[in-house]
């Protein structure tokens, strides 16, 4: 019995060791891509980093188990989000062969303000959170869990929602539209 | 696993995506940027509903993908409006209102 329990936590450990693992590498992939994407000189390949990005935060979310969360970024980012980034490059008819004028010349002031942001934020959030542990089984949400919550708590903010939609779907074509 | 290590991530996108916004001159990439600072938002919403075992979290996080594809339409739709104006994306020159 004990050594069947000692067994047991021996694999939860490995399993945390997994996620870990797993979690460090999605969050370097989506450091690097981020960074690469702010400061190449080429509008697609920024696009194409976005992507990365986007990819490795849906892995955080697989292992956060938000499943239906990460199935959906793939979705909506992935596939519908890019699409529209990407047809706006072309519309816009940005060159494709790379850009010297892309960043401002004072763009150091915003790796100023990011530092800055990033040394506060990371001060705060070591203070308030230091070594408090996510709870140990994080067995997958269920979409069903989550369409339950979203039908019956959060009916008002969905329906709010789906209204903000079609304004900015008829405002979309209206501001672009040719007259 | 820390609770931490998600909050750092965000905080991490969180701030490439500033710089982005304030570094870059083409409004498509700020628009990018844009989508970046929504989805670290997103990872702290998701990583809080984990931390307090409540599915609320990750209720608001479809909400700002909702959002942000909303954002993203609008925002477009108003780049083509001013490429197709001034000839130019270059966030810097749209400076009409400019005293």
């Amino acid at each position: 019995m004990i050594g069947l329990l000692a067994q047991e936590a021996a694999l939860t450990d490995t399993g945390e060791w997994i996620a870990n693992g797993f979690f460090y590498a999605m969050a370097a992939v989506a450091i690097l891509g981020g960074l690469k994407m702010v400061t190449t000189a080429n509008v697609v390949h920024a696009a194409l980093y976005l992507l990365v990005v986007l990819s490795a935060v849906a892995g955080t979310y697989v292992i956060l188990g938000a499943e239906f969360v990460a199935v959906t970024q793939v979705l909506i980012y992935l596939g519908a989000i890019m699409v529209l980034l990407l047809f706006g490059v072309m519309l816009t008819r940005a060159k494709l062969g790379g850009e010297e004028d892309l960043d401002h010349e004072q763009r150091w002031i915003g790796a100023l303000v990011a530092a800055g942001m990033l040394a506060v934020m990371s001060y705060s959030i070591w203070e308030a959170f230091d070594t408090q542990k996510l709870p140990g089984d994080r067995t997958p949400q269920l979409t069903q869990q989550v369409s339950d919550e979203i039908f019956s708590t959060y009916i008002v903010p969905f329906e709010a929602l789906s209204v903000l939609l079609l304004a900015a779907l008829i405002g979309a074509v209206v501001v672009a539209r040719r007259d | 696993m820390f609770l931490n290590q998600f909050l750092f991530l965000a905080a991490a996108l969180f701030c490439i995506g500033i710089y982005g916004v304030l570094a870059r001159r083409n409004g498509v990439l700020v628009l990018m940027s844009i989508e970046l600072i929504l989805n670290s938002v997103n990872i702290n919403l998701v990583a809080f509903g984990a931390f307090h075992g409540h599915i609320g979290g990750q209720v608001f996080a479809l909400f700002v993908i909702a959002v942000a594809a909303a954002e993203v339409g609008v925002g477009l739709a108003i780049v083509l409006l001013i490429y197709r104006n001034r000839r130019s994306i270059d966030v810097a020159e749209a400076n009409l209102l400019k005293g």
